[in-house]
């Protein structure tokens, strides 16, 4: 069973009921942030230690442990303690939640984890519903009507997903016989374009599947219920639900599309071009919606939309191009990228709005005279969303589109770059609110020192993948080993 | 007529299909609810028929069958929870007034 290969889940399971213990038995509130923080660390530890240890399966072939997973979990374990550390001064807006909060975050990113190891139909299930089912609760939790009513339509939509997801894979069980994906990969191998009849109940698993993760990622078709939901979330799980819940989406999209469709040639690249079509839809829906907006958490919703357009652009190169161990670790140094910077630009929200939201662009306005630091990062964080050179969102989309290019997608790329172009209206919409209006008040924004910590670590690794995106080059690329027949 | 592979199969089908036609349609939110349900159950029942009806590996679509009723407590248990603090706000249960956030 080689259980002991877990030890990062299993530690941050223990964190979380631990957490919960604290918040219920001790009365200083800052020990349960301590708990989760040293919990996070310690997880971080046990997963650079499991770094070399060969490719194996872990319960039964149930995970499986290869560069890719662990790549994964570091990059969640950190986004969760960027968020956490982001976040001290806003729990006490949720003074009796606050081991709560603490506790689910902790549980959602465990799901995120397991999700990026999953290697068989009913692990995946069970930590992506882990994900779900904790962020549901954790929307809900700023208890007023806004976040309530995110929540309602966040549940909803989110089970009728995962009903459609359930369907779709117990259909996948039945044709091929097996919950591993290493058998349903073989199963999926018998499918050619001349007896596509025979297989109509494996494809139709197939494409229900799909949009499961398609809605997880809100890839066009399923967008709808991004949007609302980031707008009533509290910030700080607005900002997990864009980076941890979506990437770890992405994660199982990629390692699922790898493994099952590896062998079948012309079906997979018919998949690429849907993908391709799909990233197209994604990045001009979300960039034109964005241009209307004047909520900023609701403009980031749509941003983050356009984003995953992106993402999907290099789903879409490892599809046609077939598993190019190149295109997903330009993935990976993407999703590095994109979450650094989203970090950056919701911590400044998340500060701004430590007593009452402060969810309109204008609200920032003079944001630059009133806490220079503030804006600066802000201005960081949203360039490098832009893409402009010489930062990491710069880096990651020009290692994607070029990728793209060479792989005969040049329509895609073209595209996107004018995407690129309409989202720098947004973004420097909100750079010219920073910069150039008046403040309504001359007031310092207050900050803590821990939030302080998750800004400057941010805005270094925006700043240091710009300049030298050698260092984590090297990191994508062992990233980018997938266990695709164990 | 023996009842074979085929027969469950229509009923997953046709109960997946009530289930998601109901969730669409229907305006009450605990409707909604049982209606995800259906759409649950009918998929349990589907991994239930392929296991008894095909020859691998039996155990595998019964378990997932096991871990599916936890799943779908878990998610309409928060669902509920969700729901009633709605109903404390707004006094009734109506998702067409769920029409605070749009575009």
């Amino acid at each position: 069973m080689n259980l002991d290969m877990l030890r990062p889940e299993i530690c941050l399971a223990v964190t979380a009921v631990a957490v919960i213990a604290v918040d219920l038995f001790c009365r200083i509130k800052w020990l349960v942030n301590i708990t989760s923080v040293a919990g996070l660390l310690a997880s971080i530890c046990m997963a650079l230690l499991l770094i070399g240890n060969s490719e194996q399966s872990i319960g039964n072939g149930l995970f499986i442990l290869d560069n890719y997973a662990i790549y994964f979990k570091l990059l969640f374990l950190g986004i969760a303690l960027l968020v956490i550390l982001a976040s001290t001064d806003y729990v006490k807006r949720l003074p009796k939640l606050h081991g709560e909060f603490h506790a689910l975050l902790l549980t959602a990113t465990l799901g995120a984890m397991l999700t990026a190891a999953a290697h068989d139909i009913i692990a995946m299930l069970l930590s992506i519903e882990l994900t779900a089912i904790s962020l549901y609760a954790l929307v809900a939790m700023l208890k007023n009507t806004k976040s309530n009513e995110s929540a309602v339509k966040y549940i909803l939509l989110g089970a009728v997903n995962s009903a459609v997801l359930l369907f779709g894979l117990a259909l996948i069980f039945g044709f091929s016989g097996s919950t591993s994906f290493t058998t349903i990969a073989a199963a999926v191998s018998t499918i050619q374009v001349g007896n596509i009849a025979d297989h109509a109940g494996l494809l139709f698993g197939l494409v229900l599947t799909l949009a499961g993760f398609a809605f997880k990622i809100a890839a066009v078709p399923f967008h709808m219920w991004a949007p609302d939901v980031y707008e009533g979330a509290p910030t700080p799980i607005t900002l997990f639900l864009s980076t941890v819940s979506k990437i770890a989406g992405l994660s199982i999209l990629m390692r699922f599309m790898l493994t099952a469709f590896i062998q079948t040639d012309s079906l997979i690249n018919n998949l690429g071009i849907i993908l391709a079509i799909v990233s197209a839809l994604t990045m001009t829906a979300g960039n034109l919606i964005a241009i209307t907006q004047h909520n900023i958490k609701r403009l980031l919703a749509y941003s983050s939309i356009a984003q995953s357009g992106y993402m999907l652009i290099v789903v879409a190169v490892a599809a046609i191009g077939l598993h190019s161990a190149a295109s997903i670790s330009n993935l990976l140094y993407y999703l590095v990228a994109f979450a650094i910077a989203e970090v950056a630009v919701f911590s400044v929200i998340i500060i701004a709005s430590r007593n009452a939201d402060m969810d309109d662009i204008s609200d920032y306005a003079g944001l630059a005279k009133r806490s220079p630091l503030l804006a600066c990062a802000m201005t960081l964080g949203l360039l490098s969303l832009m893409g402009l050179p010489p930062l990491a969102g710069f880096m990651g989309k020009f290692f994607v589109f070029s990728q793209a290019a060479q792989n005969g997608l040049l329509w895609l790329v073209l595209i996107a770059v004018v995407n690129s172009v309409i989202s720098a209206y947004y973004y420097l919409k909100i750079v010219r609110t920073i910069w150039m209006d008046a403040p309504a008040s001359a007031d310092a924004v207050k900050t803590s020192l821990a939030p302080k910590l998750a800004l400057l670590i941010s805005c270094t690794g925006i700043l240091l993948l710009g300049i030298l995106p050698a260092l984590l080059n090297k990191a994508a690329e062992w990233g980018s080993f997938l266990a695709l027949w164990n | 007529m023996d009842i074979g592979l085929t027969h469950y199969l229509v009923l997953a089908v046709l109960l997946f299909g009530i289930g998601l036609y109901g969730a669409l349609s229907r305006r009450h939110a605990i409707v909604i609810l049982m209606c995800i349900e259906l759409m649950l159950n009918a998929a349990n029942i589907m991994l239930v028929a392929f296991s008894k009806y095909t020859a691998y590996h039996q155990f595998d679509g019964q378990a997932l069958v096991m871990f599916c009723f936890v799943v779908a407590a878990a998610e309409v248990s928060v669902g509920l929870a969700i729901i009633i603090t709605f109903y404390r706000r707004r006094k009734n249960i109506d998702i067409r007034d769920v029409n605070l956030l749009k575009w």
